[in-house]
C-alpha cells in the first residue's frame, strides 16, 4: 500500500485529541493529564457525540484525513478508534484516499494491536521515537529505550508502510556530528517520512523550570540554526527533503494530507478536550475551541452538541494572517492573490523585494514560498511581510 | 464686606500624604460649605491628575464661614498652595497673600523635606505658623518625638500643637479655633484709599473664561469696575467678583484683606503676571506692590507626535494647556530621527511629567519624549553668550570658550538606615556635601548637585534606594563652568539625534558605555549586524554590536498553534508600529528614553 496519491483541492480533516498519557514529558505544553486508570468511557462517547454535532451543522465535504493526537491515542482501545473512524465515515463522506493517522508511543507497539489498528481503518502510524540514544530519551523523560524504539520502528512498517517518525534534537550539549549521527540511523530505519523538531523550552513545562534553577542551558540560536541547516542537507541526501519547515517525506505520496490541511489553509473540526478547529461558515472562517478540561468538555458536548467553548468569526484580516504564519512553513506556500484579497490590502512589496534578493523568498506562478534560508526566519519573515 | 479683624488668610504647609486635602475637606466641612452630598473627596483637588496623585498643581482659594467660641462670625480664607518644589514659587505667591500657615505633620512619619522648604518660606514672610499632628488615631503616631522634631529641626513651638485625625473628624474644631485665635488678621489695609490688589493667579475655566484670584490690600473691587494690571498695563471692566465658597459665588465687593477672584474679558492666563497689582483706572494707586520673581523654564525635553499626521493636533494642544499654564514652554524642533515636533521647557520634573500625562490623557495623543535636558549657558570664543536648551545644537567646540551648567542646592531627609546608599548616589552624580546633620533617627543632608544629574533618574533612585522614605527639595543656584563635552550616539555608523547629550567629560566613557549597553537591550535584533558608538567628536568612547537574527521560526506548528501564533504576530506589529526607522535600522520609541535609564549606579 502507498501513501495518498494526489492531493484534492479541498481538504477537510478531523483532529481527534485524546488527552491523556502514562506519563507527562518535561518538555509537553499540550492539553494532557496524566492517564492512572480512569474510565474513559464518558469521554469516549463525548467524542464520538462531539463529531454528529458538529455534522448536523455542516453540509458537503469530504472527508481527506483523520488523525488520532494527543496525548497517547495508543493508549485508546482499539474498538474506540474503530468507532471514530466509523462516526466520522458515517456523517461525513470519506474521500476514497482518505488518511487516517495514529500517534504512538514505541512501547505501546505491539503485533497485535498493531493488527487491531489496521482492522480498524488506520493507515498511518506517526512514532512518538523522540531519540535513539539512551541517555536522551532519559532526559526528554521518555519511557522506552532507542533499542525498543528500533524494534517499534521495524514493527510498525512490516505492517503500516506509511510509518513517520518524530525525534526532538537540539538538545543541550548536542553537537553537529552527534546529531548528524543519530539522524543518519534514523534515516536507515526507512520510514518514509520523519518530523524532526528542535527541542523548545514552552513556558510552564518542567523543562522550563529546570532552566530557571539553571539545571541545563538551552542550546544557543546560532548552534540551532547550525544544527538545522545541516539536517536539511542531510535529508534531502538520503531522499527524505523537507516539505514543510520541520516535516520530512520521500516523496508527495508520503507529505502528510492531515497536516497539509493546516498549512493549506483547509478546514478541519478540533474534536476533544482543548482541540483547536477551523471552519469556512456563511460568516467567515471560523476558530473553534473545544474545552479545555475533561469534564467541561463532556457536559459541554452533553448540553450544547459540540464540546466547542469558543467559537470566533476572524477578519479577513486574520484570516490572510493564519493562512501566512501557517502558509510559509509549507514548501508549496501561499496564494498571494488569495491572501491579498482577504486582507483587502497588499503585502508588503519593498519587504517581498528584499527578503528575495536575500535568496529568502521565492514567488512563482502566484505563489510565495520561503526557501531553505528563509525557513530559518519564518516566524519573522511572516510579520515582516503583512501589511 | 466683612471687617478685616474678623478675616484670617491662611495656607496649609504639608508633605505629599500627610494629610492636607483630608483637613481641608473637613474644614469646608464644618463650615458648611458643602452638604455632605456635595463633598466629593479631596474637594480643593479638582484637576484629574491632582486627585490621582494627590497632589495640588494651581492655587485655590476657599472661603469658609465661622462662628467661633467667642460667638463672633469670620470669615476663614484657606489658600491651598502645591506642595511640590517645582511650583515652589506659586507657594510663594499663596504665602505672601496669607499672614499665617498651619504647619501639617503626619504624627507617625514626622517632618520631610518638602515641609521644611515650604515652612522656611513661610517663616521668611513673617508667618504665624500653628503646627498641626495629623493621624495621632494612627498606632505609629509617635506625638512627643514628632513635636521635638518639630521645635529642634523647624525651631518653632510645638508643645501647644494641635492634635487631630482629619480622617476620622478628630480635632478639627480645635484646629478652626487656633486659626482664629493663634493666627493674626491682615495686618494693613484702608477700605477709602485707591484699589490696590495682588494678582496672585490666574486660571482658566471653560465655564467662566479665565478666572484671576486676587487678594485685596486697600480699596474696594466691585462688578463693572474698570481696573487696570500696572505691570501689563491692560485695562479690563470686571464683569464679576466673587469667593469661593467653595463653589464660586458672587459677591457685591471685595474689601481689604479679602481674598476672591475677578472675572474680565482675559484672554489666556498669560495675559496675567502673577503677583502684578491690580487698581482701578481712574484714581490708581501710586505705589505698586512688590512683584514676585518670573518663572524660568529649568528642564527642557523634546516632544514629538508618534504619527507625524499628529503634529498639528499636539500644537493645538499644547495651545490649550497653555491657556492655564503660563510656565509651559514651547518652540518647535525638527529631529533627523523623530521628525516635526516641540522642544518644551518645564518648571521641573514633575510639571514636565504633568504637562506629559494630560497631553496624552485628555488631548489622546501618542508622544514621544526625550530624555530631559538642563538649560546650558555657552560662551563663544567671540564673548557672545548662548543659552542651550537642546545637545543637538551644540556649537563646534572650537567656537566654544565655556560651557556652564546649572547647580541645585539638594536638601534630602531621611532614615539614617540608608544614608550611606543615599551618599554614594549623590557622589555619583558629581555631588558636593556641605551639611550632614542628625535628628532622632533621621539624617538631613545637604548637597551640591548639577540639576543635569538629577533632571532625568535621581528622583526615582533615591525613591527605590531608601524604599521610598527619603524626601528631597531643591532650589537651582547658580551656573558654574564645566569640562562639559558632546556626546553623540551612532546606530548602524549614523548620529542619532534625538540621543546626544552633554556629559562631563570625566564620566562620559562611562556613560557612554552604559548608553550603547541600554541600547543594545533596546534595539531589536534585525537581520544583519548594528553597531552601536558613543562618541565625543570623531573619537569613539564605547562600542557594542547588535548581532543578527538567525533564526526566528516556531519547531512545531500544527492546526492548534494557529490564533496562538497570530497573536503573536500582533504583538510584533504593535512593536513595529513603535518603531522609527532610522536608517536601515529600526529604533522602538522607548529607546529615545530608556537608553538613559542608569541602573545599579
Amino acid at each position: 500500500m502507498s501513501g495518498s496519491p494526489r492531493l484534492p483541492d479541498e481538504l477537510f480533516g478531523i483532529y481527534v485529541h485524546w488527552p491523556y498519557c502514562a506519563k507527562i514529558c518535561p518538555y509537553c505544553d499540550f492539553n494532557v493529564y496524566a492517564a492512572k486508570s480512569r474510565d474513559t468511557s464518558a469521554l469516549e462517547a463525548a467524542i464520538l457525540k462531539d463529531i454528529e454535532g458538529y455534522a448536523a451543522g455542516l453540509t458537503g465535504r469530504t472527508l481527506t484525513s483523520l488523525y488520532f493526537g494527543g496525548g497517547t491515542p495508543s493508549l485508546c482501545a482499539p474498538s474506540f478508534l474503530s468507532e471514530v473512524i466509523e462516526t466520522s465515515a458515517v456523517q461525513f463522506e470519506p474521500d476514497g484516499d482518505i488518511e487516517i493517522t495514529l500517534e504512538a508511543n514505541p512501547e505501546d507497539i505491539t503485533p497485535e494491536r498493531l493488527k487491531a489498528w489496521k482492522a480498524a481503518g488506520v493507515n498511518r502510524l506517526s512514532l512518538g521515537v523522540q531519540a535513539l540514544n539512551d541517555d536522551a530519551l532519559r532526559f526528554l523523560g521518555r519511557n522506552h529505550t532507542s533499542d525498543e524504539a528500533r524494534k517499534a520502528i521495524d514493527a510498525a512498517l512490516n505492517v503500516f508502510p506509511n510509518t513517520s517518525i518524530d525525534l526532538i534534537y537540539a538538545r543541550p550539549g548536542q553537537s553537529i556530528h552527534a546529531w548528524l549521527e543519530e539522524l543518519d540511523s534514523a534515516l536507515s530505519k526507512g520510514t518514509p517520512h520523519l518530523s524532526l523538531y528542535e527541542l523548545t523550552i514552552k513556558e510552564k513545562t518542567a523543562f522550563a523550570k529546570q532552566v530557571e534553577r539553571e539545571q541545563f542551558i538551552p542550546l544557543g540560536e546560532d548552534e540551532q540554526a547550525d544544527l538545522y541547516i545541516e539536517t536539511l542537507k542531510l535529508t534531502a541526501k538520503r531522499g527524505l527533503p523537507a516539505y514543510e519547515v520541520s516535516n520530512h517525506a520521500r516523496s508527495e505520496d508520503y507529505c502528510s494530507r492531515h497536516n497539509l490541511t493546516y498549512w493549506l489553509n483547509g478546514e478541519w473540526l478540533g474534536i476533544g478536550p482543548g482541540a483547536e478547529g477551523k471552519l469556512e461558515l456563511p460568516d467567515g472562517r471560523t476558530t473553534t475551541i473545544a474545552e479545555q478540561r475533561v469534564p467541561d468538555y463532556i457536559s459541554a458536548v452533553e448540553e450544547r452538541g459540540t464540546g466547542s467553548a469558543e467559537t470566533f468569526s476572524l477578519t479577513g484580516i486574520e484570516a490572510a494572517e493564519e493562512a501566512v504564519i501557517l502558509g510559509l512553513r509549507s514548501k508549496r506556500g501561499v496564494d498571494r492573490a488569495s491572501v491579498e484579497a482577504r486582507l483587502g490590502a497588499p503585502l508588503n512589496a519593498r519587504k517581498l523585494e528584499s527578503f528575495t534578493e536575500n535568496g529568502q523568498l521565492l514567488e512563482e506562478a502566484g505563489r510565495i514560498s520561503l526557501t531553505e534560508k528563509g525557513w530559518l526566519l519564518a516566524d519573522y519573515i511572516a510579520g515582516e511581510i503583512l501589511p | 464686606m466683612t471687617d478685616k479683624s474678623h478675616i484670617r488668610n491662611f495656607s496649609i504647609i504639608a508633605h505629599i500624604d500627610h494629610g492636607k486635602s483630608t483637613l481641608a475637606d473637613r474644614l469646608i466641612q464644618k463650615c458648611g460649605g458643602l452638604t455632605d452630598r456635595e463633598m466629593k473627596e479631596q474637594v480643593l483637588d479638582s484637576m484629574d491628575i491632582e486627585r490621582e496623585r494627590g497632589i495640588t498643581i494651581k492655587a485655590q482659594t476657599v472661603r469658609l464661614n465661622y462662628t467661633a467660641k467667642d460667638g463672633e462670625d469670620y470669615v476663614l480664607n484657606l489658600m491651598d498652595t502645591p506642595g511640590h518644589v517645582d511650583f515652589a514659587y506659586e507657594v510663594s505667591r499663596c504665602l505672601a497673600a496669607c499672614e499665617g500657615s498651619l504647619l501639617v505633620v503626619d504624627a507617625s512619619q514626622g517632618v520631610e523635606a518638602q515641609t521644611l522648604a515650604n515652612v522656611y518660606q513661610a517663616i521668611d514672610q513673617d508667618h504665624e505658623i500653628v503646627p498641626v499632628l495629623n493621624k495621632i488615631d494612627l498606632p505609629a503616631a509617635d506625638i512627643e518625638r514628632v513635636s521635638e522634631q518639630i521645635e529642634d529641626v523647624i525651631g518653632i513651638d510645638a508643645s501647644d500643637a494641635v492634635q487631630i485625625s482629619a480622617k476620622t473628624g478628630i480635632g478639627i474644631e480645635d484646629v478652626l479655633e487656633a486659626i482664629v485665635t493663634r493666627l493674626p488678621a491682615p495686618h494693613e489695609g484702608d477700605r477709602d484709599k485707591p484699589l490696590k490688589a495682588s494678582l496672585v493667579d490666574a486660571y482658566y475655566d471653560p465655564y467662566l473664561g479665565v478666572v484671576v484670584i486676587v487678594r485685596i490690600i486697600d480699596g474696594v473691587m466691585k462688578k463693572k469696575q474698570k481696573v487696570k494690571m500696572m505691570r501689563t498695563g491692560a485695562t479690563y471692566e470686571l464683569d464679576n467678583v466673587g469667593v469661593f465658597a467653595p463653589k464660586p459665588t458672587y459677591v457685591d465687593e471685595l474689601g481689604p484683606g479679602e481674598v476672591g477672584f475677578m472675572i474680565a474679558s482675559i484672554k489666556e492666563v498669560a495675559d496675567c503676571a502673577i503677583g502684578d497689582t491690580i487698581t482701578t483706572e481712574k484714581n490708581p494707586t501710586t505705589t505698586a506692590l512688590k512683584g514676585y520673581k518670573d518663572v524660568q523654564p529649568v528642564v527642557f525635553c523634546g516632544l514629538f507626535p508618534v504619527d507625524a499626521g499628529d503634529f498639528d493636533d499636539l500644537r493645538a494642544a499644547m495651545g490649550k494647556l497653555r491657556l492655564n499654564d503660563a510656565s509651559f514652554t514651547w518652540e518647535m524642533e525638527t529631529s533627523a530621527a523623530l521628525g516635526m515636533g516641540f522642544r518644551c521647557g518645564f518648571l521641573g520634573l514633575l510639571h514636565l511629567e504633568i504637562i506629559q500625562e494630560r497631553l496624552s490623557r485628555e488631548f489622546d495623543l501618542d508622544l514621544i519624549a526625550t530624555a530631559p535636558s538642563v538649560v546650558y549657558e555657552l560662551t563663544m570664543t567671540d564673548g557672545t553668550d548662548y543659552e542651550l536648551h537642546n545637545p543637538a545644537d551644540m556649537p563646534e567646540v572650537t567656537k566654544i570658550k565655556e560651557v556652564r551648567e546649572p547647580w541645585i542646592n539638594a536638601t534630602i531627609y531621611t532614615p539614617d538606615e540608608y544614608l550611606g546608599a543615599i551618599l554614594k548616589l549623590c557622589q555619583d552624580r558629581r555631588g558636593i556635601q556641605t551639611e550632614l546633620t542628625y535628628v532622632g533617627g533621621r539624617a538631613m543632608i545637604k548637597y551640591e548637585l548639577p540639576l543635569n544629574e538629577v533632571v532625568f533618574d535621581f528622583y526615582d533612585r533615591l525613591k527605590s534606594i531608601s524604599r521610598g522614605y527619603a524626601s528631597f527639595d531643591y532650589e537651582i543656584v547658580e551656573h558654574r563652568a564645566e569640562n562639559l563635552v558632546k556626546m553623540n550616539i551612532l546606530v548602524n555608523d549614523e548620529p542619532v539625534d534625538a540621543l546626544a547629550m552633554l556629559v562631563h567629560r570625566d564620566r562620559a566613557e562611562g556613560r557612554g558605555r552604559q548608553m550603547c549597553e541600554r541600547l543594545k537591550e533596546l534595539i531589536p535584533r534585525q537581520q544583519f549586524k548594528i553597531p552601536i558608538q558613543a562618541a565625543i567628536g570623531a573619537k569613539v568612547i564605547a562600542r557594542e554590536t547588535i548581532s543578527a537574527v538567525r533564526k526566528d521560526v516556531t519547531a512545531k506548528c500544527y492546526g492548534g498553534d494557529a490564533t496562538r501564533k497570530r497573536k503573536l504576530l500582533d504583538k510584533q506589529k504593535a512593536g513595529k508600529q513603535r518603531m522609527r526607522q532610522f536608517g536601515k535600522v529600526e529604533i522602538p520609541q522607548e529607546a529615545f528614553v530608556a537608553a538613559l535609564r542608569m541602573d545599579g549606579d
